[in-house]
């Protein structure tokens, strides 16, 4: 016994560091594995803090790029208003009612809230983006972030009460379900880590078309994203031999160096989606059990 | 200005100077990172015992961690600098903690040749491990390399202006006083 005293007492400054090691290293491949830590939800909010009062001064030097996007946005929603349309005169023609559905009554599946991007990063390999919107204004995890000229930003991974963390698309382990507009062919929408200004677009078979400057939309595997957002337009076609899908290098559409406003876009049908993606699996699991 | 709260300062400027000032700085190029932070853990004084280093490094790189969104990677590194930071000192100045004429390690406590090397040993150890920790969870072994050149030749940069637009104005110390 004395001389374990005696052994921890000579290695002290060793252990602790191994220790230290060990501690810090678990949190960090806890968090990439979970985005979860220690302390993150009171870290989370002290950061915050202190990211939404630089932000008060940063958000000066973007407000005419940030004007322009909104407006733009704003001028595709008006041309969307019920008052710019009007009713044919409906007693000249016949009209055969083939519609199967009652399409009177609607089901919102996406609800969008505002928020601010407090603090952002592209420097890095894992790029993640701060909000002012947390918990206590409905923000959960898995939920879409929308650049305000309506294109795909990245998804929220950590909430604390009144701030949100969200993993950019420049994320080595973002993966986002993608589709051509033209063919409406699924892909998915991946980062390696390179260079900000490009996403890599996989899964794109070679029998589809595909031609520099095609544009590329959120898809419809995604429980996260809403389909129809657009992410970028292909900017390169790397013609890889050895398989029979394209690598297509596609310039995004966000900027995420001057992300400002953004929309908060909730799947407010997630949890069914997912449920019923968990029992099918068990499912079809106790059936292949049965067989055997 | 006592020593801790003249650190204190320094730890706010460090991870604010980080956070706000070079992490905004707009990508020149992917290979092209400026990090100075470490800099606190490499301008603590020589009397620091060796235990209170580590826990001082540890939580430096944890609050850096927490604004970068990465919990543990930086810490990690810091107390390995912090780990090794008395050995390098211990080598390229052989004296007891009490015989040093200054309180901190700087240019002028050390000379510009030994002070240098202690920084780039230091930085090579920051980012080499840093880059390491990033590079087993994905990329590739040739970004991995230049990657370690690139940032610690470029925090070098950083480090060498810092001290020549900043001299620290240090007492120093003999045993007659």
């Amino acid at each position: 016994m004395r001389n374990v005293f005696l052994f921890i007492r000579r290695y002290f400054t060793f252990l602790s560091f191994v220790l230290l090691q060990v501690l810090a290293l678990s949190m960090l491949f806890r968090y990439n594995k979970t985005h979860r830590a220690v302390f993150l939800g009171k870290a989370n909010e002290i950061t915050g803090y202190f990211n939404s009062r630089y932000d008060g001064i940063d958000e000066y030097f973007h407000l005419k790029d940030e004007n322009k996007r909104v407006h733009r946005m704003n001028d595709s929603l008006l041309n969307l208003l019920r008052g710019n349309f009007m009713k044919v005169d409906s007693g000249s023609h016949v009209i055969t009612d083939s519609v199967q559905y009652d399409t009177i009554y609607l089901v919102r599946r996406y609800l969008a809230r505002e928020a601010k991007v407090v603090s952002n990063s592209i420097n890095s390999q894992k790029n993640y983006f701060q909000l002012n919107r947390g918990s206590n204004q409905g923000i959960k995890d898995n939920m879409a972030v929308i650049n305000s000229d309506g294109s795909v930003a990245g998804q929220i991974v950590g909430v604390s009460e009144n701030f949100s963390q969200a993993m950019s698309l420049l994320h080595v382990h973002s993966t986002v379900s993608a589709m051509m507009k033209k063919s409406r062919v699924n892909g998915r929408i991946e980062w390696d880590g390179q260079s900000p200004l490009y996403l890599t677009l996989k899964n794109i078979p070679k029998s589809d078309s595909v031609l520099v400057g095609d544009t590329v939309l959120t898809g419809i595997n995604s429980y996260n994203y809403p389909p129809g957002w657009m992410i970028g337009t292909v900017s390169e076609i790397v013609d890889d031999k050895s398989t029979n899908f394209y690598v297509l290098r596609v310039k995004p559409t966000a900027n995420f160096q001057n992300l400002q406003q953004v929309f908060v876009i909730e799947n407010l049908q997630r949890e069914e989606q997912v449920n019923l993606d968990k029992t099918t699996q068990k499912k079809v699991d106790d059936l292949n059990k049965r067989r055997q | 200005m006592n020593d801790l709260l003249r650190n204190i300062i320094r730890f706010i400027l460090f991870i604010g100077l980080q956070v706000y000032v070079l992490d905004n700085v707009p990508p020149l190029h992917r290979f092209i990172i400026p990090v100075i932070y470490f800099l606190f853990i490499l301008w603590l004084p020589f009397s620091i015992p060796r235990f209170w280093l580590l826990i001082i490094g540890f939580f430096t790189g944890l609050a850096y961690d927490y604004f970068v969104g990465s919990p543990g990677l930086h810490a990690a590194a810091c107390v390995l600098i912090a780990y090794f930071r008395p050995f390098i000192v211990n080598i390229l100045m052989p004296k007891d903690t009490s015989e040093f004429n200054y309180s901190e390690p700087s240019a002028k406590a050390m000379g510009w040749a030994p002070y240098m090397v202690y920084v780039f040993a230091l930085s090579l150890l920051h980012h080499g491990y840093l880059l390491l920790l990033e590079w087993l969870d994905v990329g590739n072994f040739l970004d991995f390399l230049i990657k370690v050149v690139s940032t610690t030749a470029i925090s070098m940069l950083l480090i060498i202006t810092a001290e020549i637009l900043f001299p620290r104005r240090l007492k120093y110390r003999t045993n007659t006083a």
